[in-house]
């Protein structure tokens, strides 16, 4: 695969810094039906509860969290394929929250959005041209010198051999349809992708061209992105400004530096201490910090109440309970760096003085061989 | 630590004390394109107690390795050639009541999705009790105290009620402990974990992997981990195993093969991976190009078209000559052991940061 890859200019200087996405108090509530012979709405799932967010222009802005923390959801809510419960997404200050079709139209072609599944998210009945225009179609876009012309532009620019216009998606690989569905949301010119998950479905050696790929597309078009993972590296590699979500709330963001060397919330600092990590350098790198959560994560329907992540939390008290925490910059982190929680950590992620290590079946298995360990 | 030669043609005799030895390996399926050949003359010795990590991308021939070891395969359609040894047993031949006996007892396996791999008619306790009963004699209720006592023990907070839920019942991570309590429930010699945590979200990853590591010291098992995932091999493995289009290409302990590796392709492993400590400036270096297809993989060195150190070699031997893969610590490559040195010193290591 070529990587020497042919972009055109930027269509207009980006003034970094300018807000081009603004999202408050966004919340998706899913009713959940049950009983019988009448389904009547019995609960919500509270996918996203009031997130905060804000990407300005030409920036990568990172979400990472588990599953079920309602990363996707907002992925689609800032896209409007959902429609949201509350909160308001405001573009360019323009609020589309609840715009209709018609209204949205102009700026859909702004918004663009990556899937996660390169096999699911291209019709299989239709050859690569046709997916690739398939947007300009829509929205009436005829640029000089034809679809056709500017279609090969785009395959070319995502690393595809134009001659492969009209093959279907089957005849290409799962590193290159990723490549086709990159080459349709750049086909209407975007300020702003969403990419939920779009190498995670790849082989490890293939999603390296994907997020390369990815990252020339940004730098040198100046696009903004969205980028939806749960994998924390390649999220620290891809994005400036990174929040990280739990059970549908942003719990802590800030910039990359902050956020992986400096965390203040206590999951961030569990999240970043299971990342499995190669140790490349000998044994001169110091230790990372070591802590082991009990269970899975909570049920969304019916979630802990004040803080959410306190069920898990070794330093969960009666506050936490009660009382909801703010969002706010805590004292000595840098600026736009915000932690949601009452009794933070201190920011480093270097080894403790004792592991914590908080499932009941490791600690128990852990002291039992130590006093194994001690008998001998 | 895993010894062996293959030698052309010549496989050596199984490694004395090892618990298990795979001799010259070689599956394949037919299929109506043609044949595949998953593996392809693959060779490993495992001794007990140790932890075998393979690694590499989809379709190089990881799993189905192991499924043949359990002889999981279908036997319409798949030829398997060589020999695999587990305590001197040959298995390939084995008769199936004679695999039957030695599956869930004295061979267990964690397969990646435990959704699928549990029944969704049985309650937990059930399929953990079943395997006690049939191989051990147990009686119900002996069986049913053991499987609730191996739900205690694998982290599940109430065993004996929860002993009693069908595996809907359960979340994602504790199904995959109860596959875990369901494969220990006979203390089982070797134990292959077949990506194991891939399913999982990574603080649920890190507490299955954490006590798989503190199970094995407590049974002594012996464990084959498979996974595409650096970091996961790096934390679970004493050894390693890469494997590309169907065979090993590159061998040694956990520490060799991460901290000096000297295959191209577990170069292009480590430079395309992001870390969560890596530089961030600099672009990853992926691997060109894509897996070879194993229903016509290429002449000579399967990683050829994609290497990008063939120049260095000479010749067009990586076109028409396979290398072999020599004893303990050694790669599959044709370039010399120096030129291996120097390149992963020079050009490799920088870009690792």
């Amino acid at each position: 695969m070529t990587e020497d890859l042919v972009l055109p200019a930027p269509r207009q200087a980006a003034t970094a810094g300018e807000p081009l996405l603004k999202v408050e108090g966004l919340t998706k509530h899913f009713p959940v039906k049950g009983g019988f012979p009448i389904r009547r709405t019995v609960g919500h799932v509270q996918a996203v509860d009031g997130i905060d967010l804000t990407v300005h222009v030409g920036e990568s802005f990172g979400l990472v969290g588990e599953s079920g923390c309602g990363k996707s959801t907002t992925g689609r809510l800032i896209t409007r394929l959902l429609e949201p419960t509350s909160g308001s997404i405001s573009y360019r200050g323009q609020d589309i929250t609840h715009a209709s079709r018609k209204q949205i139209a102009p700026i859909r072609s702004e918004i663009q959005m990556i899937f996660q599944d390169p096999y699911s998210s291209l019709n299989p009945r239709q050859t690569v041209g046709k997916i690739i225009s398939g947007p300009m179609e829509i929205n009436g876009i005829n640029p000089e010198g034809g679809r056709e012309k500017r279609v090969r532009e785009l395959l070319e620019i995502v690393g595809l051999n134009p001659e492969h216009y009209n093959r279907f998606p089957h005849e290409f690989s799962g590193g290159q349809r990723q490549r086709i569905g990159v080459a349709r949301a750049l086909a209407l010119e975007p300020k702003l992708i969403v990419a939920d998950e779009p190498v995670s479905a790849l082989d490890v050696s293939i999603q390296a061209q994907v997020v390369n790929l990815l990252q020339k597309v940004q730098d040198e078009l100046g696009i903004a992105f969205l980028f939806i993972a749960h994998d924390l590296a390649v999220v620290r590699h891809f994005s400036q400004r990174v929040a990280v979500m739990y059970l549908g709330k942003v719990i802590e963001v800030g910039d990359r530096e902050s956020i992986y060397t400096r965390p203040r919330h206590p999951y961030t600092h569990a999240l970043l201490s299971a990342v499995p990590e190669v140790n490349l350098a000998d044994e001169n790198a110091a230790p990372r910090e070591r802590i082991r959560l009990a269970g899975d994560v909570p049920s969304p329907i019916n979630p802990p109440s004040g803080c959410r992540f306190r069920t898990r939390c070794w330093k969960a008290q009666d506050k936490c309970a009660t009382e909801e925490p703010p969002l706010i910059r805590l004292s000595g982190n840098h600026e736009g760096h915000l932690t949601a929680c009452h009794f933070p950590e201190d920011p480093t992620i270097e080894a403790r003085a004792e592991d914590i290590v908080l499932d009941p079946a490791l600690a128990a298995l852990e002291e039992s061989l130590e006093e194994a360990g001690d008998g001998d | 630590m895993t010894t062996l030669t293959k030698e052309a043609g010549a496989p050596v005799p199984a490694g004395a004390g090892a618990f298990l030895s795979v001799r010259d390996l070689h599956v394949s399926f037919r299929t109506e394109d043609g044949i595949v050949r998953a593996v392809d003359g693959l060779s490993f010795d495992l001794e007990r107690g140790r932890t075998l990590g393979i690694v590499g991308e989809s379709g190089s021939g990881k799993s189905v390795t192991n499924l043949t070891i359990l002889g999981l395969h279908n036997p319409m359609f798949t030829t398997v050639e060589g020999e695999i040894l587990l305590e001197g047993q040959e298995l390939t031949t084995a008769r199936e009541s004679e695999l039957e006996k030695l599956r869930g007892n004295k061979v267990a396996m964690i397969f990646q999705d435990p959704l699928t791999a549990l029944s969704p008619y049985y309650t937990v306790g059930r399929q953990i009790a079943e395997p006690y009963m049939k191989h051990r004699g147990a009686s119900k209720k002996e069986a049913w105290a053991r499987a609730v006592e191996m739900l205690g023990k694998v982290g599940i907070p109430n065993p004996k009620e929860r002993a009693k839920d069908y595996p809907h019942q359960f979340s994602g991570g504790m199904r995959q402990r109860a596959m875990i309590a369901m494969a220990l429930v006979c203390d089982p010699d070797l134990l292959i974990a077949d990506e194991p945590t891939t399913a999982l979200d990574v603080t649920v990853q890190a507490q299955i992997l954490d006590l798989l590591k503190d199970l094995q010291q407590e049974f002594g098992s012996a464990i084959i981990f498979i996974t595409h995932d650096l970091g996961v091999i790096a934390d679970m493995a004493d050894e390693i195993m890469v494997m590309y289009a169907g065979g090993a290409i590159e061998r040694g302990s956990a520490g060799e093969v991460l901290r000096a590796p000297q295959h191209p392709y577990t170069w292009g492993l480590l430079n395309s991976m992001p870390r969560i400590n890596s530089d961030v400036g600099a672009p990853l270096a992926p691997i060109p190009g894509s897996p070879p297809s194993l229903l016509n993989p290429p002449p000579g060195c399967r990683f050829h078209p994609r290497c990008t150190f063939q120049g260095r070699v000479g010749g067009n031997r990586c076109v028409t000559e396979r290398p072999l893969l020599g004893t303990d610590r050694a790669s599959a490559c044709h370039l010399t052991a120096e030129q291996k040195r120097t390149i992963f010193i020079e050009e490799i290591k920088p870009r690792l940061g």
